[in-house]
């Protein structure tokens, strides 16, 4: 009895309450004071709602203990932490009127500009994802491409390497009166952009990826019967992967900046391009809006390149188990 | 034929040779810029077929000598004849096999040993010697498994099948088993006699333990180091199988042991008594 009594209190102890708690006190709150400006509450409210139904459905799991309860029990502070911003954020600005507007919105009115143009930012979104596929893909496979020349070839290392090195540290936003010039219209303008801003990192990273191989991998594979092509296909590309993988997560940092940088100079839709509309209004929760859509969607495509990443990299030590 | 059971000191003057070394000298420069003569007129012609195993302490030359036979580098003076042709490069014909297994970790473990097949474009007319070395490996089910997944000894015999596939004319080995633990070690060695035995492929074993050179080889080399030199060639006469506590084993392992301090040279410091 005393057993599953302290069995309780450890895995469902009061930081594990205190990551539902918030949630469901900034909900009451929310319904118990009445807002003094003209807001819709209902979207805020529905995702005070699910995030309590959420943490309390984790709480309630990690009862049963395993690694996802530990994993719950360690993150539990701050998902309460954040539950009590909401509640705090909420009050200072649509129930109190402290914080000042248009400049700093409450989180309902962010929820409710993002519930009620949901079908504009989808849109957007589209946008966005469109020109990020098409510029990274672009920049990645030129950057892949020019690195393993680089790396696998002392006369294109020659050539190549002092340009890149040059290159390689202007911001690609930098080449925007140029590249306006030399392209047709504005999409292809982004997308050289990004494409310029993820080239450069990938490859860096490459070439210096071929060149850490280790030399006795060479020597086996040209003792086994392979030519230079050959070795270049089987060796020299697939153990630079892990390197490219590292050029890659630095370029998507980047290629974003630049991405959000060039819809805002002249594009018809993006979450740049919406941002940059939304400030022309003074529409400050609009903006917002537009900031917390593109976290989400970043994080969204980090998550997919990491996928692929831990997909092509199984044969390395410690990545799975 | 059995060479197994009738392996001789001195190989039938009939078989011919295989690797042929004629006055080598390699030197490296050191820090300085001072040359090293990391081997300094060395001769040596092994014939086919046979066990030969080079012994002796760092820096005596032998792992330098092995990479020569291979091609991986080039002598400053003498020359390397491999069946009679001066050697200019490495070639599937001279197999070589690691210290570290030096799979290819991107790879899983059949498609390193499919690696030799595939370079040399008869991937398809070979197909079914992958899973048949597979096995001769003790490697059936970890087909799929990727270098990291296996063990040092199991990694060790992927690398051996994997330059055997290529059915080279010699392979030469640079201390494979010197990273193994004893028991694995002990292993490698029986699966090594074993396809020796069965292939026929003139060995040439780089190695720093004795016990292992006078177990395996039809030939012991004793090198020496500053200048790297050979002092002396040992043969080793007994019959296969070996037994490593027989009073005749012992013997061998004393004279070569010996020969370490009449050559002047210290044997590994695992040796001294």
């Amino acid at each position: 009895m005393k057993r599953s009594s302290r069995v309780l209190f450890n895995s469902c102890s009061i930081w594990k309450l205190f990551a539902v708690l918030p949630y469901a006190a900034a909900l009451a709150l929310n319904i118990l004071i009445p807002p003094v400006i003209e807001v819709d509450e209902l979207p805020f409210r529905a995702l005070l709602a699910v995030l309590t139904v959420y943490f309390g459905a984790r709480c309630l799991f990690s009862l049963r203990g395993g690694p996802r309860a530990e994993a719950f029990g360690r993150g539990a502070r701050f998902y309460g932490a954040v539950g009590v911003l909401f509640m705090v954020w909420d009050v200072l600005s649509s129930k109190t009127g402290v914080l000042p507007l248009p400049f700093f919105p409450g989180p309902a009115q962010i929820m409710e500009v993002i519930f009620r143009e949901r079908g504009v930012h989808a849109m957007n979104c589209l946008y966005s994802l469109r020109l990020f596929a098409a510029g990274f893909a672009a920049g990645t496979l030129c950057g892949s491409v020019s690195g393993i020349l680089i790396g696998w070839s002392d006369r294109w290392h020659y050539w190549l390497f002092p340009v890149m090195k040059v290159a390689g540290v202007i911001p690609a936003i930098a080449l925007v009166p140029l590249v306006l010039i030399v392209m047709p219209d504005t999409f292809s303008t982004a997308v050289t952009l990004v494409a310029l801003s993820a080239w450069f990192p990938v490859a860096f990273t490459t070439a210096r990826g071929i060149h850490s191989i280790d030399r006795t991998y060479f020597e086996a594979a040209r003792i086994l019967g392979a030519n230079d092509f050959y070795m270049l296909r089987k060796i020299a590309i697939p153990g630079a992967v892990p390197a490219i993988f590292t050029g890659i997560s630095t370029a998507t940092g980047i290629a974003f900046s630049t991405l959000v940088v060039s819809e805002m100079i002249g594009a018809r839709g993006g979450l740049g391009y919406y941002i940059n509309l939304a400030m022309g209004w003074m529409n400050y929760a609009s903006v917002y809006a537009a900031i917390v859509i593109m976290a989400i969607l970043f994080i969204s495509v980090l998550t997919a390149i990491n996928g692929i990443k831990n997909r092509l990299l199984i044969w390395q030590k410690g990545l799975v188990k | 034929m059995d060479r197994g059971k009738t392996e001789t000191a001195s190989p039938a003057d009939a078989l011919p040779v295989v690797v042929e070394v004629k006055n080598v000298t390699r030197e490296f420069r050191d820090g300085r810029g001072n040359g090293v003569a990391a081997l300094d007129n060395v001769s040596l012609s092994v014939r086919q077929g046979e066990f030969v195993s080079l012994i002796g302490p760092s820096g005596c030359g032998k792992t330098s000598l092995l990479r020569l036979i291979a091609g991986l580098d080039a002598p400053q003076a003498g020359e390397i004849l491999a069946d009679g042709e001066p050697v200019t490069g490495t070639s599937y014909e001279r197999g070589y096999v690691f210290q570290q297994a030096n799979l290819f970790p991107w790879e899983t473990v059949e498609e390193n040993i499919a690696f030799g097949l595939k370079a040399r474009g008869v991937y398809t007319e070979h197909r079914a010697d992958v899973a048949e070395y597979l096995v001769m490996a003790g490697l059936k089910g970890f087909e799929r498994a990727y270098p990291h997944q296996i063990s040092g000894g199991m990694a060790q015999r992927a690398a051996l099948v994997r330059s055997l596939i290529n059915r080279p004319r010699v392979l030469l080995l640079d201390e494979p088993m010197g990273a193994l633990d004893s028991f694995t070690r002990m292993d490698l060695q029986e699966k090594l006699l074993e396809l020796w035995q069965s292939f026929g492929t003139t060995m040439i074993l780089v190695t720093h333990d004795i016990d292992e050179a006078v177990y395996l080889s039809g030939r012991v080399v004793i090198m020496t180091p500053r200048p790297g030199r050979i002092s002396e060639i040992i043969g080793i006469g007994s019959p296969f199988p070996r037994n490593r506590g027989s009073a005749v084993f012992v013997e061998l392992r004393n004279r070569v042991l010996k020969k370490f301090h009449l050559a002047g040279a210290e044997p590994p410091a695992e040796y001294a008594i």
